[in-house]
């Protein structure tokens, strides 16, 4: 846990304050985006924390121990660290890099080497990199073993400051997803900086908006961020198509699925009509007999046919799973010509509908 | 016979290598006030330029020194130290040790400054971070990293000196200067063109060695890095 008691820093020679009687407290397990406009003083916060900078005034405690108390070589090697730049030692190996706190600490090289091992393959990284040296790696791959540098000595606490901000957008988004996945299995304590909403929006518990000179303008989670903006500041700085971004972090899991009509290859075509009728609508979901999803016919399809088998079956142009957000389940919906989005489970098995009502409710409320 | 033709051949003569005025006596001081100059030099200038270099503290001190340093004439540090050291022992031993330290500070004083002050401020930031202590930061990543820089540093000395220390003779010491001074004095361009080739060959023997040893000191940095830093 970490936490920050009425913290203000001012540099010397500087007339405002930097960070402004800040209150904060990050709970054991929470991943933590402190996000702001620059000037805002998020990365002077978060350096504080292992005391790379000093507070004027105010308390920061790391697990309830005062960081001014505290030996700030040894406070940082408790603290993993990820820069923007990554920061490797050039003129060490991948492998040397990534023990550099265990070496620090003391571990014997037998551990250390099997750390190595370990950390490369969570990150799912060549093994043949170990050896290699940085100016061989490409951006993606810097980055990724800037992050297992940190976790190398596994440090309850993380400190990160922009640590996919140097990569093209959809490498940041493959690492970003990755970085979700083994923060789901590792649970580390982190704060997270960054100038970017939408990467604040996808990786954080808790959001941290800072306005310029330190000042805390909202502390919640995502959703509440996007629902109740507690500023004008904030909203502006949330910015266009909150309600999407909402949608993004809500899972199709999250609202009921309706049945929809469905109907066998095998059924005659008043069977199929009978099967729309309920729903009000003038198409159904054809199904094979393990329930997988064939494909969809509408009313006039099977007409004059003896089987709906007979009629040509039309596939829909995107499916969802219970995984799915609901943006992306929006987007099946305005995709698909029969306007609903398909729900399926992992084997491809019907699940249920979703109409455009049912997921714009979520915005609303 | 030309006279560059008859020192060379003079020095090639085994009957003028050995005894007082022998061209290995002479080597030997030479290579002795030169080595001991940049030795003495590297104990301040090391030190100081880690210093600066790592703290970013006396960063105009250290431009200051270092082009004070060259601007002082080696000839008049000479004139004006040679006579406080008139009691000490080798004559005109002390006086040339102390103009050619004065001489072979600043270039390693300014490289070691400056080979520090290139390494990125994101990899000592970075280990910062991670809880490497200053005198960590410095062995680990500044030192080893600023290594050739400084080593460059070192042959700007040492070859400026193996040069300069030439004058030495005038007071009193000996070197290769000897065979250039005597050689003015009794007329004798033939020892004049021997002093002067044995400093030139010296000079290139030193630039060789040191040349080497920086390209020793280069940390692997990887084979795409390799051509970009070489």
């Amino acid at each position: 846990m970490i936490t920050l008691d009425k913290v203000s820093k001012r540099f010397p020679g500087q007339d405002g304050f930097a960070v402004t009687d800040l209150s904060l407290q990050v709970d054991d397990g929470e991943l933590v985006v402190l996000v702001g406009p620059s000037g805002c003083g998020k990365t002077t916060t978060m350096r504080m924390i292992n005391r790379l900078i000093e507070p004027t005034s105010g308390r920061i405690a790391v697990d309830g121990r005062d960081v001014m108390e505290q030996d700030p070589v040894q406070l940082r090697r408790g603290i993993g660290y990820v820069i923007q730049s990554v920061g490797l030692m050039p003129h060490r190996t991948v492998g040397e890099n990534i023990a550099t706190v265990p070496r620090l600490v003391g571990w014997d090289e037998r551990r250390i080497r099997e750390r190595i091992q370990e950390l490369v393959e969570m990150f799912a990284l060549d093994g043949g990199l170990i050896g290699r040296y940085p100016s061989e790696l490409s951006g993606g791959q810097r980055q990724r073993v800037g992050v297992a540098r940190a976790l190398a000595a596994d440090p309850p606490v993380m400190l990160m400051d922009e640590p996919f901000a140097a990569v093209d957008p959809i490498v940041r988004e493959r690492l970003q997803e990755q970085f979700l996945d083994i923060q789901a299995r590792l649970r580390k304590t982190i704060v997270f900086v960054t100038h970017d909403i939408d990467e604040a929006i996808k990786l954080a518990d808790r959001i941290a908006i800072l306005n310029v000179g330190g000042v805390l303008e909202q502390y919640a989670r995502p959703e509440e961020l996007l629902r109740a903006p507690a500023s004008d500041f904030v909203r502006d700085f949330v910015g266009p198509e909150p309600g999407l971004k909402r949608l993004s972090l809500m899972s199709v899991a999250d609202i009921d699925v309706e049945a929809g009509p469905v109907v066998h290859p095998d059924a005659a075509a008043d069977e199929a009509v009978a099967a729309m009728e309920p729903f009000g609508l003038d198409w159904a979901t054809v199904l094979d007999p393990e329930g997988r999803v064939l494909g969809w016919v509408d009313r006039a399809d099977v007409t004059g046919r003896a089987r709906v088998g007979d009629a040509d079956v039309k596939r829909f142009a995107a499916y969802v799973t219970s995984g799915s957000s609901l943006r992306s389940a929006l987007d099946a919906i305005v995709s698909n010509r029969t306007q609903v989005a398909v729900v399926v489970d992992e084997q491809e098995r019907y699940r249920g509908i979703l109409s455009l009502e049912a997921v714009a409710k979520e915005i609303i409320t | 016979m030309q006279p560059f033709a008859r020192a060379v051949a003079w020095i090639l003569s085994p009957a003028h290598w050995w005894g007082p005025d022998g061209v290995l006596t002479h080597t030997a001081e030479h290579v002795e006030i030169t080595a001991l100059s940049v030795a003495v030099a590297l104990a301040i200038a090391l030190p100081a330029g880690l210093y600066v270099g790592h703290t970013r503290r006396g960063e105009k001190a250290a431009v200051w020194t270092a082009n004070l340093g060259r601007a002082l004439p080696a000839f008049g540090i000479l004139g004006i130290v040679f006579p406080f050291t008139l009691s000490l022992p080798g004559f005109g031993f002390y006086p040339t040790l102390i103009a050619m330290v004065l001489l072979a500070i600043p270039p390693i004083l300014t490289n070691t400054y400056v080979g520090v002050r290139s390494v990125e401020a994101d990899t000592v930031e970075a280990a910062r971070g991670m809880g490497m202590s200053e005198v960590q930061l410095l062995r680990r990543i500044e030192l080893p990293l600023a290594a050739p820089v400084i080593v460059a540093g070192i042959r700007t000395s040492a070859v400026a000196v193996v040069a300069t220390a030439t004058l030495a003779a005038v007071f009193g010491w000996g070197g290769y200067g000897r065979y250039i001074f005597d050689g003015f004095y009794q007329n004798d361009t033939v020892k004049i063109l021997v002093g002067a080739i044995l400093v030139a060959a010296l000079a290139v023997v030193t630039e060789l060695v040191l040349a080497v040893a920086e390209h020793l000191v280069r940390p692997a940095r990887g084979a795409a890095a390799a051509g970009a830093t070489a």
